[in-house]
């Protein structure tokens, strides 16, 4: 499938922000993250502006951006009609959670908003995992690797974030959050090659033989494609990349996606203040990066049944 | 609306049969639907840099020629491809807008241009690759089964049929209602063993495919041999093998 860069930014930064809302919005009422209001404010505005930079990043993909709205019509059938709900409703709990931080109301409903904004922040990538897990069309998605993939990448990777905001902060809590934050993408390390596990081995999915039912006269092979040149099929579903070079991007992602990120999570937890801060901001950013490449992973790597129109022999 | 539409009584299931056996791959087909939609429901189909390097176009309708080992002989195939409208399609239900929709009165699978947003989360979907982005209008665009001509009362009874199939020299293809067993495009799936296309997507395409016939190997009954045996080394006649030993050197 081919990597839109729209659909890569909009999915690796509105995980990162709501998987930072999730930790504020859940951590932080049941102090379980002691933190300041100003810091907690701060995550929440950097939150924020991952969603919204994301949910904007996404709209850059349509044919007809400014018909946008309806898109969150359809809720009862679309997936992808559900995650704009989701997303439009996650605004709610999370703004009302910051309001009743800045101005230091009701404890209760404080608490209630962070809980429901975590909740939103949940339901809304499971939303937009499951618009690639529930198409029957791309093998690589659709198994129970990838909504477990989405809520560790999303939480890892918001993670980051709290730690770096927190560090710079300079908050006390600040070494054993980033010893938690590097559990957490431990665990998200372990799902990716999990997930990349499987689908190297994986051998269900559709043939030529079942595309053509020609396989009941013997081996098939593609003889003349349609055209001589590219056409939007190939060009949006056609995508390949060498296994090579796909080994090389999972050695990249893994490194700055996870190695990299846990290492300097625990430099910010055995340093203090500049070189604290420093390492969590490096953490971060480095993490950012990874996500990005594993997202664009994603699409180079899963393979769609067209292509068996056009000369695979499996997909 | 991309809920799928309750099936109704007295409902049709218009679709196509494709002969495989008889379709003699010429693109007819592809280039009449190609001039019907340039005017129309999904008028017009875009075509970029049509005379210059690296042309690009929405075509509803693609024909691929597929070789099949058939009995050790090689077979060409060719192989007609446009929308199946599937009874249970998920290019429908994942639409955001509604803009993707399947009538319930024929069963048609259509795409309202005012409101698709152009996300093309329905092309991923489409497991044959029947739907087609077109970057000038910003929509997606699939095949009607022509349902500006079949209903068209400004043309002839006899006219109103897909532009496909009006138009293939071979009569490989056919439309029909196969929601009704008794019509003539059910009888002939059902004589021919006519099949679904990757049935383990369980979209249930309506439009069914009709496998090749099996190879005549007995020489039309003219007596020629069904292979022809390499020409014995040692045989009787001394002249025939003298040209052999003199054209081998």
């Amino acid at each position: 499938m081919h990597p839109a860069l729209s659909i890569i930014l909009f999915t690796t930064l509105s995980g990162m922000g709501y998987g930072l809302l999730f930790w504020l919005g859940l951590m932080v009422p049941l102090w379980w993250l002691p933190i300041g209001a100003y810091t907690g404010l701060a995550g929440l505005a950097v939150a924020l502006l991952f969603v919204t930079a994301g949910l904007s990043c996404s709209s850059a993909h349509l044919g007809h951006p400014e018909r946008a709205w309806r898109a969150f019509t359809q809720w009862r059938s679309s997936w992808l009609s559900r995650e704009g709900v989701a997303s439009l409703l996650t605004y709610v709990p999370a703004l009302g959670y910051g309001y009743l931080w800045f101005t230091g109301g009701d404890d209760r409903l404080w608490s209630l908003a962070g809980y429901a904004s975590a909740a939103g922040a949940v339901v809304t990538v499971v939303c937009t995992a499951m618009i690639y897990r529930s198409l029957k069309t791309v093998r690589r998605w659709h198994n129970g690797w990838v909504v477990p993939n989405y809520l560790a990448l999303s939480g890892a990777s918001g993670g980051t974030w709290i730690v770096a905001v927190m560090a710079i902060r300079n908050e006390i809590s600040t070494p054993r959050t980033a010893l938690a934050a590097a559990a957490v993408i431990a665990v998200a390390a372990a799902l990716k090659v999990g997930y990349w596990r499987f689908i190297d081995q994986d051998r269900s999915g559709s043939t030529i033989a079942s595309a053509t039912g020609l396989g009941r006269l013997g081996q098939v092979r593609l003889l003349d494609p349609p055209h001589t040149e590219d056409n939007y099929l190939l060009k949006e579903m056609g995508f390949q990349i060498g296994r090579k070079h796909a080994q090389k991007l999972r050695r990249i992602a893994l490194v700055a996606g996870f190695a990299a990120p846990i290492v300097l999570l625990i430099v910010t937890a055995v340093t203090t203040e500049t070189a604290a801060a420093a390492a969590a901001l490096a953490a971060a950013l480095v993490m950012t990066v990874g996500v990005f490449v594993e997202r664009w992973l994603f699409f180079a790597e899963a393979k769609h049944t067209v292509t068996l129109y056009y000369g695979a022999s499996t997909a | 609306m991309t809920e799928l539409p309750a099936p109704q009584a007295g409902g049709k299931k218009l679709g196509l049969v494709i002969d495989l056996d008889t379709c003699v791959g010429c693109h007819a087909c592809a280039v009449n639907c190609k001039e019907w939609n340039t005017s129309g429901h999904s008028a017009p189909l875009p075509d970029f840099s049509a005379y210059q390097a690296e042309p690009s176009g929405v075509w509803f309708n693609r024909i691929h020629s597929f070789e099949v080992e058939d009995g050790g002989c090689g077979r060409t195939v060719h192989f007609p491809k446009n929308c199946l409208h599937c009874e249970t399609p998920d290019c429908v239900t994942v639409c955001p807008t509604g803009a993707s929709y399947k009538r319930a009165e024929d069963g048609i699978v259509l795409v309202d241009a005012d409101l698709c947003i152009g996300c093309k989360l329905c092309s991923w979907a489409c497991p044959y690759g029947a739907r087609e982005f077109d970057d000038d209008a910003g929509v997606m665009k699939k095949c009607t089964l022509c349902i500006d001509k079949i209903y068209n009362q400004n043309l002839a009874e006899a006219d109103r049929v897909p532009a496909c199939v009006a138009t293939c020299p071979a009569s490989a293809r056919h439309f029909g209602d196969l929601g009704d067993p008794h019509s003539a495009v059910s009888r002939l799936v059902a004589e021919r063993g006519g099949y679904d296309l990757m049935p383990e997507m369980e979209y249930r395409p309506v439009s069914k495919y009709l496998p090749p016939r099996p190879g005549k190997t007995n020489g039309g009954g003219a007596g020629a041999p069904a292979r022809l045996d390499h020409v014995q080394q040692g045989g009787e006649n001394k002249f025939l093998r003298w040209v052999d030993r003199l054209l081998s050197r």
